[in-house]
């Protein structure tokens, strides 16, 4: 049997003015990229939207360089700012 | 534990808002294996070991920047002391010169900005090679784009080289006079206490003592520490330093991250993070402006050694607490003219040499992209330098000076060097110094290491 591929978890932030179907945006993007949410922290606060998503991209069809463009074309159109960067930069920033 | 929001937004803005960057990748590339008696083998030889590994550098510093989200500013190269390289040759300029062309075709052919190691460590004495180095200097960096050249002049171990002291006020003038605006300039830097596995230019080589491949990391982030000393208007210095360590802490642990992450794709040895502040022209990616929210109401003014002193030890701290591989430089960089604070401060006339001298002897690493007045004799050049790397040698620290006499300048005149190199004021340096106390020559014995006081 073959063996399973390690996670690899990246972080997604958005942030911007709240409107209808931010997530179910974002959510058909990865879906179409074969990447899984693993996680997914939301909140509206003043009318502005701050999420943060956890996804595993191993068997994502696309490298992150393509996902990024993808990210960019949505925070456009959306009028977000999204960001995503591998899981490991948060853990060695905040954990002693 | 996993990450919350509130952490995983702080490293989001630092990158966003604060300019958080990896400002360089130095790949150390050791060439005594391309030694050899005839040059044109030698540089066919450093060309192949240069360029196979730089276009590495560049596609796996491409990958990681996408995989983090940081980004990395420079990637440079670092090599061999020229100096050792010539030995074995015929001792001409023109053969120095060819190996300095050599370097920049190797870089230039592999899209890498700057490669360093065009010099020489000459702090006890100077060898027949070491002087046909210097001598081809001027000739090697004006007729090269990328070759950074460095010459460490004085070490605490063994005093201070006035006969080389002397002879660099010379070429550092003829330097000037054969790029515009003296600029070829900002591309030499002379030390005290030089370090082997500095990853910033212009001083950056692979020391003698290191490995056949060395990744080396500069991280940087004046803006992310300007802002966190901003967010904490009222809390008192002892709190201060705190705030600053953590910061350093987490932007130290990032760096490092990133370059093992490197050097394990390219299958060489890790080696250092230098946590060094470095400002860019970018506004508020500056030292002085740290200072300024600290405090002092300009860079320069009363305070400001203090402010700098617990700055610097904050870094310290804060850096060699998130990693074992603290080295380089680790200081702080305060360029006249890549720092927009610094900048105004000279223009205000806050800051002047005198206060720059005393502001290296608590943070590296010396008189940075120093604009003079072109008329400027090299004994007064010579002057600057030994006093400059005095305070390296008795304080065991590296101190460095890199300056740039201007031709057709004085003070208080502008000169834009373009790009990263920023724009400076010609500072106001005296036309008289100490031409009979260079001319002496000599070397400054080595200091006593004890009655430190």
């Amino acid at each position: 049997m073959a063996k399973k591929k390690e996670p690899q978890i990246c972080i997604v932030t958005v942030t911007g003015a709240d409107r209808v179907g931010i997530i179910a945006r974002l959510a058909t993007t990865m879906a179409n990229a074969n990447i899984n949410i693993l996680d997914v922290n939301q909140n509206v606060m003043e009318e502005y939207f701050v999420m943060t998503m956890a996804v595993d991209i191993v068997e994502s069809k696309i490298d992150i360089k393509q996902i990024r463009k993808k990210l960019d074309r949505v925070s456009k159109e959306m009028g977000l700012t999204i960001t995503i960067q591998d899981e490991n930069i948060f853990k060695v920033m905040h954990r002693v | 534990m996993r990450i919350s929001v509130e952490e995983v937004f702080e490293t989001v803005g630092m990158t966003v808002d604060h300019h958080f960057d990896i400002r360089t990748v130095t790949l150390g590339i050791n060439l005594k294996d391309c030694m050899d008696r005839n040059i044109e083998r030698l540089t066919r030889r450093i060309k192949n070991k240069i360029t196979n590994k730089a276009k590495m550098l560049n596609e796996y510093a491409d990958a990681t920047e996408q995989k983090y989200g940081i980004p990395i500013t420079n990637r440079r190269i670092a090599v061999t002391p020229a100096s050792i390289l010539l030995e074995p040759l015929d001792g001409k300029i023109s053969t120095a010169v060819k190996l300095a062309r050599a370097m920049d075709k190797a870089a230039r052919d592999s899209k890498i900005d700057f490669i360093g190691g065009f010099g020489a460590m000459v702090q006890k004495g100077m060898t027949k090679t070491d002087k046909v180095l210097i001598d081809s200097i001027p000739r090697a960096l004006s007729s090269t784009k990328r070759v950074c050249a460095f010459i460490n002049l004085a070490s605490t171990q063994a005093g201070i080289n006035m006969n080389a002291v002397e002879k660099v006020g010379h070429t550092i003038k003829d330097l000037a006079r054969r790029t515009p605006n003296g600029i070829g300039c900002a591309r030499l830097a002379v030390f005290a206490n030089v370090p082997e596995d500095n990853p910033f230019m212009a001083g950056a080589h692979h020391g003698i003592g290191e490995p056949d491949f060395s990744l080396n990391i500069g991280i940087s982030g004046p803006g992310v520490v300007r802002d966190v000393v901003l967010h904490n208007p009222d809390c008192d210095l002892t709190q201060l330093s705190e705030v600053i360590k953590r910061t350093v802490f987490k932007i130290t642990r990032a760096g490092e991250l990133i370059g093992r992450e490197i050097a394990k794709l390219m299958k060489v040895e890790f080696g250092i993070v230098d946590i060094s502040l470095a400002s860019t022209t970018q506004a508020h990616d500056s030292v002085a402006e740290i200072i300024e929210a600290m405090g002092v109401e300009q860079m320069g003014l009363p305070g400001t050694t203090a402010a700098l002193a617990l700055l610097m030890d904050a870094v310290k701290k804060g850096g060699a607490m998130a990693s074992g591989n603290v080295g380089g430089l680790s200081g702080t960089f305060i360029p006249v003219s890549e720092d927009s604070g610094m900048i105004r401060a000279v223009k205000a006339g806050t800051l002047n040499l005198q206060k720059l001298e005393a502001l290296t002897s608590v943070c590296s690493v010396g008189l940075d992209m120093f604009a003079v007045p072109g008329s400027t004799p090299a004994d007064v050049l010579s002057g600057i330098i030994a006093d400059e790397l005095s305070i390296g040698v008795i304080n065991n620290k590296t101190t460095g000076v890199r300056v740039i006499p201007v031709p057709g300048k004085k003070a208080g005149d502008m000169v834009s060097f373009g790009g990263l190199l920023g724009t400076a004021v010609v500072m106001k340096v005296p036309k008289k110094g100490c031409a009979k106390l260079i001319a002496r020559k000599g070397r400054i014995p080595s200091p006593i290491t004890s009655l430190r006081n």
